[in-house]
């Protein structure tokens, strides 16, 4: 512990926002054809004053409480700890409305676009959460809804499909490439260069050109400003040793990790999906597998070709089957401060059912990575681990079903 | 035209290009598409196509055919796996080419000796080539190895949407430079008037005028644009502007040149070697539609 600190020392400051041109490190800018530069500049130069007026303030956190449901509750998880040798927190993001922690970044980003009179919104979405999510906030505020959707996933995540109808989005397939979210963040950003005036884009997590990453890390945050509070009240410190979050773009991480990046006592785990094993061929854990490069507006890593020609990805998890990572994370990876673990389709099966079991919670498929991560690392009884279960599993119901008929 | 002393003409402004007086004799002399600006300002009709499309094989017999019959640019596009900018038709015909097998390396690979003397004559490369791209693979291939490699086999210039201009500034404007590369800027409608010449400033060759906020291939009304064409035209830049982006024959092609230098042409022609490949008649067929 004391060695990290000592190696992170040069890297002070360089976690919690990115420098005035949105590099983390090495990671991130804004590389967007001259199409998206009004658009991407109008965010820029007001995001952080909008977000942080008071009467925006008091807007958010009152949506937060009485509407998302927040806090979410941190829950000691006394048999998962009992397993695991350790005391083990989940941070229950799954029982925010709508069934995700995708709602925070949402109710934050409709607001801003009210703000920047925006009358349109698109989004991108992979399991179907964050355009559940979206969805909803526009139903709220009565806007125009947008989103984009793999049609791999549109057939793997039907519940979702269905909710995002319900609730008045127009779901357009994504059927390029590899039919997965990359794609339908490609279809986005299409959108976005041909709607330049009217439409806000609400990217779903900490990826896309900057100011995105650390706009979407900044409503994220509301996830470990709570852990703050919460574990203090459980343990008497708000100080764990160890955070652990499944990572897609990585915003439900950014969340969690966010108001610990600069404390180097703590471990930060971030879980991606290995799919059906690293090697495979068939994976998307993309710090093991990706090289620095440019994928939907910044620099980070990227699953890819020696020609630099973007994989495509596998993951059981929709929300995971993503070949990039948010910039914040590729310099956490970089730089060390982060440790980066991966789970199987097969082992994040098995942590989904253990959990149900031990605990009475059906976790999402993406939020069963971070706990299958909770294997790999080596827990003694003076640990205290908070776990970002991110979602619940109601949309991965028929995977789950059919893993149950195979056994 | 004399070509010993192209530069100490005035250029279309009448301003003598003092710089490039000055600079070597290499770089004095001006590059493929500044000479051809030169001798031709108005109706500069450059056409579009995907390297490796229809087939691995037919980049260099679609170029000589745009070039045989009227082309006076080529823009060969470099597949990628996620192209942003463009709309469906290219994006297709991208996911063939790569599919055809197509790379960068390939690609150079093809590109070898279309400029060489020694060749035949007839089916020699005389017009500018530039090559439109996105960045990623080009950083995977290696920024310099690759304008080392693009100047070697006599690409003229580079389109690269998604490189930043800080960026351009900071860290790869100076390779292109090296490398005698030009380099075209987007500008679109939303484009302030002080970024418009802050980015004329840092192109060579010439500004690609979006016609509208569009990704290629959008059918947009075009007197819509006139406006924002008469207002780059009236901004006096040092460089020429090229229209991209929805024109798509010779009525919009004619609109255009009325307030630019030219124009370019993407999807409307990757559609027509679509429905036929075979690249002499459909490019002959194509051209005389739009130039005759
Ligand atoms: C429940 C859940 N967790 C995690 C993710 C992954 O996204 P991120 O890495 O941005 O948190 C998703 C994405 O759809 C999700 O639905």
């Amino acid at each position: 512990m004391i060695n990290r600190t000592i190696a992170l020392a040069k890297y002070k400051g360089t976690f919690e926002q990115p420098d005035i041109f949105g590099y983390y490190g090495t990671f991130g800018g804004a590389y967007i054809p001259e199409m998206l530069h009004p658009n991407v500049e109008e965010l820029k130069n007001n995001y952080l004053k909008i977000m942080y007026e008071e009467g925006f303030q008091k807007a958010f956190r009152d949506l937060l409480k009485d509407y998302v449901g927040r806090p979410s509750p941190l829950y000691y998880a006394a048999r998962l700890s009992e397993k695991h040798g350790a005391k083990i927190f989940l941070k229950r993001e799954d029982l925010n409305h709508t069934g995700a922690h995708k709602i925070n970044n949402t109710i934050g980003q409709i607001l801003l676009a009210q703000k920047l009179g925006k009358h349109r919104i698109i989004a991108e979405t992979g399991a179907g959460q964050h355009g559940v999510a979206t969805a909803t906030v526009c139903a709220l505020m009565n806007m125009q809804c947008v989103v984009y959707m793999g049609e791999k996933d549109i057939e793997r995540q039907a519940p979702n499909v269905a909710r995002m109808k319900m609730l008045g989005a127009t779901v357009i397939p994504a059927t390029s490439g590899s039919k997965t979210l990359k794609d339908a963040t490609n279809e986005a950003i299409r959108d976005w260069i041909n709607n330049p005036t009217d439409t806000h884009y609400i990217i779903g997590s900490v990826v896309g050109p900057h100011p995105y990453p650390d706009m979407v890390a900044r409503f994220q945050s509301i996830i470990s400003e709570e852990i703050r509070w919460q574990l203090k009240v459980h343990t008497g410190s708000e100080v764990p040793t160890h955070l652990v979050a499944c990572v897609g773009g990585g915003s439900n991480a950014a969340g969690t990790f966010y108001h610990y990046l600069e404390d180097f006592t703590v471990q930060l785990v971030a879980v991606e999906a290995a799919g059906c094993g690293v090697q495979s061929g068939r994976s998307a854990a993309t710090t093991q597998l990706g090289k620095p490069g440019v994928l939907h507006g910044s620099k980070s890593l990227v699953m890819q070709t020696e020609d630099g020609q973007v994989v495509e990805p596998h993951s059981i998890s929709a929300g995971l089957d993503y070949p990039g990572i948010g910039p914040l994370h590729a310099h956490l990876f970089e730089s060390g401060r982060g440790t980066f673990l991966s789970a199987t389709d097969a082992e994040a099966l098995e942590s989904a059912f253990e959990l149900t079991r031990l605990e009475g919670i059906i976790p999402a498929l993406e939020s069963a990575h971070a706990l299958a991560g909770l294997n790999q690392l080596k827990l003694t009884a003076k640990d205290t681990v908070v776990v970002c279960l991110s979602g619940r599993g109601d949309k991965d119901m028929s995977t789950y079903m059919a893993a149950m008929e195979k056994t | 035209m004399s070509q010993t002393c192209l530069s100490c003409l005035p250029d279309r402004q009448g301003r003598i290009n003092l710089e490039s007086q000055m600079s070597n004799f290499k770089s004095s002399l001006m590059s493929r598409i500044q000479e051809l600006f030169k001798k031709k300002s108005s109706r500069v009709l450059n056409i579009y196509c995907t390297a490796g499309f229809p087939q691995l094989n037919s980049t260099i017999r679609v170029m000589q055919a745009l070039q045989k019959n009227g082309a006076d640019i080529i823009e060969l596009g470099i597949p990628y796996s996620d192209p942003l900018a463009d709309g469906p038709v290219i994006q297709e015909s991208g996911a063939i080419a790569l599919h055809n097998g197509m790379s960068i390396k390939v690609l150079f690979e093809q590109l070898k000796g279309m400029r060489d003397l020694h060749g035949d004559y007839s089916a020699k490369v005389t017009v500018p080539v530039i090559l439109m791209g996105y960045l990623n693979p080009v950083l995977q291939y290696g920024f310099e190895k690759f304008c080392s490699d693009a100047a070697a086999v006599g690409v003229d210039g580079l389109i690269l949407p998604d490189l930043p201009i800080r960026e351009f500034e900071t860290e790869y404007g100076q390779t292109l430079r090296k490398y005698n590369l030009d380099f075209i800027f987007l500008v679109t409608p939303e484009t302030s008037a002080e970024r418009i010449r802050k980015i004329d400033s840092l192109s060579t060759g010439f500004i690609y005028a979006v016609s509208s906020s569009s990704t290629t291939g959008k059918d947009k009304d075009f007197p819509d644009v006139e406006r924002y064409l008469q207002k780059l035209r009236e901004m006096e830049l040092k460089n020429p502007v090229l229209v991209g982006f929805g024109i798509k024959d010779k009525a919009t092609f004619q609109s255009a040149c009325k307030y630019a230098d030219g124009a370019i042409i993407g999807s409307a022609y990757i559609k027509a070697l679509k429905e036929n490949p075979e690249e002499e008649s459909t490019s002959k067929k194509f051209l005389e539609a739009i130039l005759k």
